[in-house]
Parts: C-alpha cells; sequence; structure tokens
C-alpha cells in the first residue's frame, strides 16, 4: 500500500488541476478531437450571430418606406463594353465555392499522408480566399467613391441599404480575411511536419471553419444580393 | 493516433459536389438575369439557397457522416432562429404600417 500512493484518482489532486480534472472526468461524449467539437461548437455560434444579422437586414428592409435599391443594378459593371447586372458577386461566389472544393480535398489529402499536395491545395484555397477579398475590396471602393453609399444615405433610395450593406458583407469579408491568414498557418505548419505526430485532424478544422465561411455566402448571395 | 480514421473518401465526391454547387450558382444568377420576379424568383432562390447549404454541411463538412448526436447538437439550435424571424417579420410588418400611416398624410 505504502508504495503505490501515487495519484491512482485525479479526485485528490489539490487546486485548479484538480478542478480542471473533475469538471474533465465525465465520459466523453463526442468522439472526435475536442478541438474539432470545439470549432463546430464556434461555428455554431457565428451561425448565431449571422442569422441575427440577416434577421435585422430583414426587419430594417421589411419596415423601410423608401424604395429598396435593386440589387441587381446597384452591383452592376460594365465589362468589355456589356452591362452585366450583379456580375462581380456572381464571380466571387464562384470564387469562393472553388476555394471550398480545393479545401475539401486538402482535407482528404491531409489523412491519406499527402503533405505536397495538401499544402498545395490549401495554398490555393488562401490564395482564392484573398481574391475574393481583393474583389470585395474593390466593390466597396467602387460604391463608396463612385455611388456615393454610405451607411446612413445613398442617392439609390432606402438609408439602411448601406448600414445593412457594409455591416453585413463587412463582417463576412472579416471572416474570410481571418479564414486566410489561418490557413496561410495551418499549410506552413503542415509543410513544416508539425502534424506528422499528432495527425492532421487539424487540416480538417480548419477546413470546417473555411465551409463555414463559404456557407454563409450562400445565404447573402441569395439574401442581400438577389432578393 | 486514431486520427488515421478520420474522413475518408474518393476524391471524386468532392469533384462531384464541386461541380454541382457550381451549376446551382449559375442557376441561382440565372433568376437574376431573366429577371423572374414574384413567386418564383423567392422560390427558386430559396430553392437554390437550400440546396447549395446542404451539400456544404453535409458533404464538404462531411455532417451526414457524423453520429446523430452532433447532428442534433448542430441542427436543432437553430431552429430557434426561426422564431426570430417570425417575430422581426411581425414587427417590420407593424413598423411599416405605422410609418405610412403617419408619413402618408
Amino acid at each position: 500500500m505504502s508504495v503505490n500512493t501515487e495519484k491512482t484518482s485525479t479526485f485528490t489532486e489539490p487546486g485548479v488541476g484538480g478542478m480542471v480534472a473533475d469538471w474533465s472526468s465525465d465520459k466523453q461524449a463526442f468522439d472526435m478531437p475536442w478541438g474539432k467539437l470545439m470549432m463546430w461548437i464556434f461555428l455554431l455560434s457565428d451561425t448565431f450571430i449571422f442569422s441575427v444579422f440577416l434577421t435585422g437586414y430583414m426587419n430594417v428592409r421589411m419596415s423601410a418606406t423608401d424604395g429598396w435599391p435593386n440589387p441587381s443594378e446597384v452591383f452592376a459593371l460594365t465589362l468589355f463594353g456589356e452591362h452585366l447586372p450583379l456580375i462581380l458577386i456572381a464571380i466571387m461566389t464562384f470564387v469562393l465555392i472553388t476555394s471550398s472544393g480545393t479545401m475539401a480535398m486538402a482535407v482528404n489529402y491531409a489523412y491519406r499522408g499527402d503533405k505536397r499536395k495538401t499544402v498545395w491545395l490549401i495554398s490555393i484555397t488562401a490564395f482564392l480566399g484573398a481574391t475574393f477579398v481583393g474583389m470585395q475590396a474593390f466593390e466597396w471602393t467602387k460604391l463608396i467613391v463612385d455611388e456615393g453609399i454610405r451607411p446612413w444615405s445613398n442617392p439609390f433610395g432606402a438609408a439602411q441599404f448601406g448600414s445593412t450593406f457594409f455591416m453585413i458583407t463587412g463582417f463576412h469579408g472579416m471572416h474570410v480575411t481571418a479564414g486566410v491568414i489561418y490557413l496561410a498557418i495551418v499549410a506552413r505548419k503542415v509543410a513544416r511536419g508539425d502534424y506528422d505526430k499528432k495527425g492532421y485532424a487539424i487540416v480538417e478544422i480548419a477546413g470546417l471553419y473555411w465551409h463555414f465561411v463559404d456557407l454563409v455566402w450562400v445565404f447573402i448571395f441569395a439574401f442581400f444580393y438577389l432578393w | 493516433m486514431s486520427e488515421a480514421a478520420g474522413q475518408q473518401h474518393p476524391i471524386g465526391i468532392y469533384l462531384k459536389i464541386w461541380t454541382l454547387l457550381f451549376v446551382l450558382s449559375f442557376f441561382s444568377y440565372m433568376v437574376d438575369w431573366y429577371q423572374l420576379q414574384g413567386f418564383w424568383r423567392w422560390t427558386l432562390i430559396l430553392i437554390f439557397m437550400f440546396l447549395k447549404a446542404g451539400f456544404i454541411v453535409a458533404i464538404f463538412m462531411h455532417l451526414s457522416w457524423e453520429r446523430l448526436s452532433l447532428k442534433y447538437v448542430l441542427l436543432l439550435p437553430p431552429l430557434a432562429i426561426l422564431v426570430l424571424i417570425a417575430l422581426m417579420a411581425i414587427e417590420g410588418d407593424y413598423t411599416n404600417a405605422v410609418r405610412h400611416l403617419f408619413f402618408d398624410r
């Protein structure tokens, strides 16, 4: 007995270490790496944030008495002498979907242990994400400088158009920007071999975040640009 | 670690879903291009939107291969948002009516 008095139960541990052990001593409910579950929980909370933004947008659009600006025309571009409604937004949508596709394949190759392809595919994803943000910056510049759209007023109709537009697309663009940085870090760590022993679940976790950014865009595209 | 057994699927499925998302996005753009209005505009926009969202979550995010416990954790809470949408729609409608009542004369 005296030989084996070393901790047989973590419940005996005092202080903060014991508190953590107590709270984590329950049975594990979800059979997955903790980081993946935490990413899912974060994305669930983010779902609520974007839902509240879009619901707020619905509310002010319904209650506005001035006419709502026609997004099809506000976001039109003239390319090669052709007047194309909503063309930039369509291209941005295709770019983001493509980046989601390359990310899904990166996750797949990561689990297969093909580091070279994984790094390449994550890098392409990050590049496409940066392209998306670049096009969004172009769109914002055009709207602010050329069209005179402000969060408090615009020449096309209901003033609420500007505030909801900058709020929603700005918050989404921030997510894309953060995602590009996140992916760049993960790509570098994969290339360096940091996950050789830990396993490649981290690539899947980063992928979840990236697909979520694409998912949010699906809703913004439908409700803000097409509605 | 056991992560080697993480999500393993043939690459082909991602390419197929990718193509599908492209086609669906193209269709939703066409809704605007042909300036469909009224019932068909809203219906088609919503159908294409939910199909795209569904494929991204189910296939790209692998949710369809996850256990039911996780599916419920992720899919049930957002239902509360439907209540918020309903309440805010009623409220927005009311605000609009009141504004017309006061400002239109």
